[in-house]
């Protein structure tokens, strides 16, 4: 079974090695692969051993000011809790970002490789790249790996020649243009919040504090995200980090403790 | 490729530990190799720092619990991709002979780990060591190859036990909060030890796959040091 592999190829000048004594450092990167006949089943079963690291609320929505891309920080292996500051919002260069949701290893390992491939697309065009073409790359890449067990839910978010834009990339192939996201396993609760709040007129303090709620809600309701809820802005100058905010703090900061009314305080007894 | 049958992962047990400071770092593993309910052997060392010649990168130290032949495996690779860095700076620089850096080497591991997305190691991975500017730095991994840099962690079969003591002891505020908070762990070296021998005593009470020794490397400016105390051997 031969796996395409160009989404790994760098295209980077082949180092010199005359004498071929490191054939491995010169190779091409390359997945390797269990020999046994039932991949598929070795695939579910070796998950469910190791576990990879999941669970997650992100979102993100383009308004008149640009685009809000938030999320909040707990990653999960099973019922274990392994992290509470995961960085799921990843820079990939300064005026895009993309977001992780599903297996963090699978999302972060692509949108690096992702950043490569930008990078090396504004080396040879001189001149950056469109989140429509960053967006397509990392779709084309998931879907030849499409029914191997990746598991990547991303939106791409920047900032390029045509105004904001924002895409919605999955490992099953699917890519979306949009102007409103939410993905994860607290992204019913985050859409919840979101659509009802939502008007393309907001101010970028406003379309912060929609995007902090619809976070702080979905972790308040969905065990498989907590942390810390991380709000960034992207705007023609690039992105910018607006707030991170504990959800436990911001749930006293929305629902204060009202001390309880005392109708008929009891005093001590006196001492017999 | 060899013909394998369906399954050929094993669980060897065994748990990790690590605690970064202000200027030290101290990784811990118990040394109990185990498969099924029989203990294969009592000496046995999860954790690499020297490859032969050459040390794990400037001062960078790796342990790692589960399967013992994906963790075998995966300390030659590393240590052989290490050399290989190493020789080809040594050949096309010309200058004083560089180890990767800590940070290097972790985001290393991490595609290692990674391009066996399909075929994984089984193996739990910390990794422990100095950053440039000296302070200590941990990584920990899941087995596919996700990372980050934290203040402590702990992998392996006693790692639930023992995370809500470090929590408890060790948590600081998050990175991620806009209004940077001070974090950092205020332990001293010896402090942090002594913790680390606790909390090992502790999951040996309730984990079978760990006890018989403990091995303690302490990663600061002076170098590596390590250390062996017993735990219970039941």
């Amino acid at each position: 079974m031969k796996l395409d592999a160009s989404g790994l190829q760098s295209f980077a000048p082949h180092r010199a090695d005359p004498d071929n004594l490191y054939p491995d450092l010169s190779a091409p990167p390359s997945f390797d692969l269990p020999g046994c006949p039932d991949f598929d089943g070795f695939q579910k079963k070796a998950i469910q051993t190791v576990k990879p690291a999941k669970g997650t609320t992100t979102l993100a929505f383009i308004f008149n000011e640009g685009v809000i891309v938030a999320a909040d920080s707990r990653a999960s292996m099973g019922g274990y809790i392994s992290s509470q500051t995961v960085k799921k919002i990843i820079e990939i260069n300064p005026y895009m970002i993309g977001t992780m949701a599903g297996a963090a290893a699978d999302c972060q390992f692509w949108h690096r490789n992702l950043g490569i491939k930008c990078r090396l697309h504004e080396l040879a065009n001189k001149r950056r790249i469109s989140v429509t073409g960053a967006s397509k790359l990392l779709a084309n890449i998931l879907y030849s790996y499409r029914g191997m067990g990746l598991s990547v839910g991303t939106m791409i978010a920047g900032w390029d020649e045509t105004g904001p834009a924002l895409y919605y990339v999955d490992s099953e192939g699917g890519r979306l243009k949009g102007k409103r996201f939410s993905v994860g396993s607290g992204s019913p609760y985050a859409y919840g919040v979101l659509d009802s709040g939502y008007r393309s007129d907001l101010s970028i303090e406003e379309a912060a504090e929609l995007a902090r709620r619809a976070i702080y809600h979905a972790t308040f309701r969905d065990g498989a995200s907590g942390g810390v809820a991380s709000v960034y802005h992207v705007g023609p100058n690039g992105w910018k980090k607006l707030s991170g905010d504990d959800v436990g703090e911001l749930h006293y900061k929305y629902y204060p403790v009202v001390p309880a009314i005392v109708e008929h305080e009891m005093a001590d007894a006196p001492p017999a | 490729m060899a013909l394998r049958g369906d399954w050929v992962y094993e669980n060897n047990g065994g748990t990790c530990v690590a605690i970064a400071g202000a200027d030290y770092t101290v990784v811990a593993a118990d040394t109990r190799l185990s498969a099924g309910y029989n203990i294969c052997t009592r000496d046995f060392s999860k954790i690499c720092t020297l490859c032969g010649l050459l040390p794990l990168a400037d001062n960078c130290v790796l342990a790692s619990s589960g399967f013992q032949g994906d963790m075998k495996a995966l300390q030659n690779n590393l240590s052989a991709r290490h050399h290989i860095y190493y020789i080809f700076v040594q050949i096309y620089q010309h200058q004083h002979n560089k180890k990767m850096s800590c940070r290097a080497m972790a985001q290393h591991l991490s595609n290692i780990l990674y391009y066996k997305r399909f075929f994984p190691y089984y193996t739990f991975n910390i990794l422990g060591g100095l950053d440039n500017e000296g302070k200590g730095c941990v990584y920990t991994y899941d087995a596919v190859g996700s990372y980050e840099r934290v203040g402590y962690s702990c992998q392996g079969t006693g790692g639930t036990l023992i995370m809500p003591v470090l929590d408890n002891q060790l948590k600081s505020p998050s990175p991620l909060l806009l209004a940077a908070r001070d974090a950092g762990t205020p332990l001293s070296e010896s402090e942090a030890v002594d913790l680390v021998k606790d909390v090992f005593a502790s999951a040996t009470e309730r984990d079978i796959y760990t006890g018989d020794k403990l091995e303690t490397i302490i990663v600061n400016a002076a170098g590596i040091r390590q250390e062996f105390i017993d735990l219970r051997k039941d």
